[in-house]
């Protein structure tokens, strides 16, 4: 888990990301959900010894940041950070797997090779996209698309507040947590007491603050349901951006385009 | 000990999301038909609050490395299994969505792992149980403990149980399971001191909290049975709808147990799980040059129809053709960047 | 109209572990005053508060607020008429825009979409922040979230504006606009503070607590010449009418705003 105060960066820079005003910022979040997850879904489903059908994959996230203006090193050192799991998890195929899958010169690669190559390109292909999704549409919007997408609304409606509040909250943590290794000159580390005091306040000024807000609530009228204005129309742009990438993923799942490709271009040079 | 996408197959993906879905769908309707509408800012605030404190990390005494607090036992504890669940399915979105831990298609596992468990299993049943009707300091605290690391065992043993389903790695359920059970069980303790410490400080500052927090709910209200036929239901339809989608792609092995065991058969190490088991054993057993492929069918049957596979000019050619499409894409990506810099300009 | 009354006979509130909130207050505010209520920390000002609109319920004594006195079955009537505005303003700001913040009370009226778009404008445009409609409210400064919090309340026209420390966490500059903001308003204002500058600006009247009790209701001005009073209350004089530093004069400063506010004061 991301120390606290890197953590708080994070999300404020990927929120702010949010802010810009690119045609995919501005396209329904609705739109770009369904792609993703279309997307995440048919990446997934190929077999474990999928390596090459999987690089035309990179056209969407490389659209999507590229046309997004996304940072790429920001976005990469996410990606790297959550690396190591993974990785470790996935270097058990090269040992475990060992029988040659294909012999390219006097190179014999083991299926544990090519299945590890596999899951990194998986890892990559997902995370980025799922970034880039944020980086997007921002978390609120992607909630909001959910809602209309058919999600229950008290979920919704408490993860809007959670979004909220983060920011309020890490920051007071991060106050505390500072405060405390202030004056704590001598180790770096928390103990176990300390921290459960200082949870403990955070958790106390938690509650009371859901109070407070409960009570700002009830003075504005609120009685259990949450009213919002959302014009959130069908635009004929949403669909076609769904329904082409969409599209495109199921081909591309069924059609082995570097195969063809490379089939083409060996097939010249040779 | 999140999933990862890139491990998880869509088949068991897809089910846990389904299962996911349908407890988030469960819970809501719980929470909306409870009524308390100081529920819902309460929900989101502990959701920040878990959230933020998730960052914050302890010693762990003795050892010098350090942990940091689970959330979904103090959350099941404040707010009751329902509103519980909900909020750690949010703190577990905002953390795939902005930390990238774990992942869209993962989530649902993850939810399950680590909201299912400690919401509906471990509270009601080990922590309501052992505090029973008489809230006092000691039982709190020790619940909170027991509770905290059963929750973990549980979510443990489900990622193993996911992994393997998966196929996606090659390793073998027994050692994979020897090697995250304890790891578990040396992470649930800390998180468990973590929740009882901090059950602790509550019950000191402000004992009407913790007294309301066990008092309101009577257990009968969380209908477990209700609960575990729900699941069993989404699990047989969904996985009847997922394999007859997918029958044509060779996920061969988990597959077959889905299709015909279910979740529950697989707690039950029964025919398609034994033979597995049996499978893999072996081949930790004779690891060097009896090759793995001893599941002779499953690279077979998993060699798909885009992988015309061992023979090196198609190898070659996909090989260059990869290496191109990828630059390809990533012309793509730098030439719409470049337009809309000039746009800017 | 009704004639914005309010009243309290007696007050008592004891929280629930014990602490005295409240030890029997009684006042009476009528339409268009503008009423500060001044005291320590820990007076018993944001208890106070949380009466006028039902979220605490006096453990004894009796409340009026408009012609009807304040019970259960009309809190929600009173919370339409009483606009409260909190002094941390991320407790109010609880929606993901501050567009659907402002919307957040009208929607709830059930007023129609158009009459909750052009109440959110104009509130917004009153406290001179439209330009920040579609901003998520944690990133905005405290003076700007100040604002939109007093936009958040003005957009339900309340007849009573009821503020817990407005000023607190401002710096100078949003604390001078915010108290030209407040003379503006034609409401009936009742305003927590130990601000006393602003409230000597801002409020004909002031009503001190001290440890849950009236130690002294009147005209603002008068109340901050007595020294002793504002001693026993724990309080200090506003700075302006204290003696100047360098020359060790009482001098009243000659800032445009702050003049006629003492004049007012005086009025
Ligand atoms: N929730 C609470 N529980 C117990 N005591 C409280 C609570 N809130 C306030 N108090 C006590 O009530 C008294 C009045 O507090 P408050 O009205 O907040 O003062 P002020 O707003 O004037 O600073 C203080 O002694 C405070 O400690
Ligand atoms: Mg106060």
């Amino acid at each position: 888990m991301a120390n606290i105060d890197s953590g708080f960066l994070q999300i404020g820079r990927m929120d702010t990301l949010a802010q810009g005003k690119t045609w995919l910022h501005r396209l329904d979040p609705r739109a770009k959900l369904i792609a993703v997850s279309v997307f995440i879904v048919t990446v997934v489903s190929f077999d474990k010894y999928t390596l090459s059908a999987l690089i035309p994959f990179f056209v969407f996230p490389a659209i999507l940041v590229g046309a997004g203006g996304l940072p790429v090193r920001f976005l990469m050192a996410r990606v790297l950070m959550v690396a190591p799991f993974a990785f470790f998890i996935g270097i058990f195929n090269p040992l475990l797997d060992r029988q040659t899958f294909f012999q390219m010169g006097t190179i014999a690669v083991s299926g544990g090779w090519i299945s590890f190559g596999s899951i990194m390109i998986r890892f990559v292909l997902t995370i980025t996209t799922v970034l880039a999704l944020i980086a997007l549409s921002g978390f609120n919007g992607v909630c909001l698309a959910m809602e209309k997408l058919g999600a229950p609304k008290p979920f919704v409606v408490q993860l809007l507040f959670l979004y909220r509040y983060l920011f309020v909250l890490t920051d007071e943590a991060i106050r505390m947590v500072r405060a405390r290794s202030l004056r704590a000159f001598h180790s770096k580390t928390m103990g176990i007491k300390t921290f459960a005091s200082l949870v403990g306040h955070l958790l106390l000024r938690a509650l009371d603050r859901a109070q407070r807000i409960h009570l700002a609530m009830c003075c504005r009228g609120f009685d259990g349901r949450v009213p919002m204005i959302k014009p959130m129309g069908l635009d004929w742009k949403a669909v076609a951006f769904t329904v082409g990438w969409c599209g495109l993923f199921i081909l591309l799942r069924f059609y082995n385009l570097p195969l063809k490709l490379g089939a083409l271009v060996t097939g010249w040079v040779g | 000990m999140h999933m990862a996408d890139a491990l998880v197959s869509p088949a068991v993906g897809g089910l846990m999301w389904a299962v996911s879905a349908g407890l988030i769908g469960y819970s809501s309707k719980k929470i909306k038909e409870e009524s308390d509408d100081r529920k819902i800012p309460l929900m989101g605030v502990m959701g920040a609050f878990v959230f933020a404190t998730q960052m914050i990390n302890f010693t762990i005494p003795a050892t010098g490395s350090s942990g940091h607090l689970g959330g979904g036992m103090v959350l099941a504890i404040l707010l009751g299994p329902h509103a519980a669940f909900l909020t750690m399915v949010s703190v577990l979105m905002v953390q795939a969505m902005f930390f990238a831990d774990g992942g869209l298609l993962a989530l649902g596992c993850n939810v399950f792992n680590l909201g299912f468990f400690p919401c509906f299993i471990a509270y009601p049943l080990i922590y309501r149980k052992i505090v029973g009707n008489q809230a006092s300091r000691g039982r709190m605290v020790t619940a909170a403990l027991i509770a905290a690391v059963m929750g973990l065992q549980m979510g443990a043993f489900s990622v193993v149980l996911q992994t393997v389903c998966s196929g996606i790695t090659e390793l073998p359920f027994a050692p994979f399971m020897l090697l995250m059970q304890p790891i578990h069980l040396a992470i649930g303790i800390v998180e468990g001191l973590a929740t009882a410490a901090l059950i602790l400080f509550i019950w000191k500052a402000r004992p009407e909290i913790m007294l309301a927090a066990a008092e309101k709910r009577p257990l009968g209200k969380i209908s477990i049975t209700k609960v575990a036929l729900g699941i069993l239901a989404t699990t047989l339809v969904t996985g009847g709808l997922l394999s007859w989608f997918a029958s044509s792609k060779p996920d061969g092995l988990e597959w077959a147990m889905f299709n015909t065991a279910g979740l529950e058969e697989l707690h039950n190490r029964d025919q398609a799980l034994h033979a597995f088991l049996d499978d893999l054993q072996g081949k930790t057993a004779i690891l060097p040059d009896y090759g793995f492929k001893s599941t002779a069918e499953a690279p077979k049957n998993e060699e798909s129809p885009n992988w015309p596979a061992v023979d090196p000019a198609t190898s070659l050619a996909g090989l260059v053709g990869g290496v191109l499409t990828l630059l390809a894409s990533i012309i793509i990506g730098l030439a719409l960047r470049r337009r809309k810099t000039q746009e800017l300009e | 109209m009704s004639h914005h009354i309010v009243e309290t006979q007696d007050l008592h509130y004891t929280y629930p572990d014990g602490t005295m909130g409240l030890c029997g207050v009684s006042f009476r505010i009528t339409h268009g005053e503008s009423v500060a209520l001044v005291g320590a920390n820990g007076a018993g000002k944001s208890t106070l508060l949380l009466h006028l609109n039902g979220f605490l319920t006096a453990t004894q004594g009796g409340l009026r607020i408009g012609d009807y006195p304040l019970t259960a079955k009309n809190v929600k009537a009173v919370r339409r008429s009483v606009g409260m505005v909190f002094q941390d303003p991320d407790d109010q700001l609880f929606m993901p825009t501050v567009f659907d913040d402002v919307a957040f009370g009208p929607l709830n009226l059930g007023l129609p979409e158009e009459e909750v778009e052009r109440r959110v404008m104009s509130a917004l445009e009153i406290v001179g922040v439209p330009h920040l409609k579609k901003r998520a409210p944690y990133k905005l400064s405290g003076g700007e979230k100040r604002s939109v919090a007093i936009a958040s309340v003005l957009s339900m026209a309340p007849d009573i504006l009821v503020m817990d420390e407005p000023t607190s966490n401002l710096d100078p500059r949003s604390r001078s606009r915010l108290i030209q903001l407040l003379k503006s308003f034609e409401h009936t204002k009742i305003i927590a503070t130990h601000d006393l500058d602003m409230a000597l600006d801002v409020c004909q009247r002031t009503i001190v607590l001290h440890q849950g009790l009236i130690t002294a209701d009147g005209p603002t001005l008068a109340l901050f010449q007595d020294e002793q009073l504002l001693a026993r209350s724990g309080l200090e004089k506003p700075l302006r009418m204290q003696g100047c530093p360098v020359c060790g004069e009482w001098k009243e400063r000659d800032h445009g705003g702050y003049r006629k506010g003492a004049e007012a004061g005086e009025a």
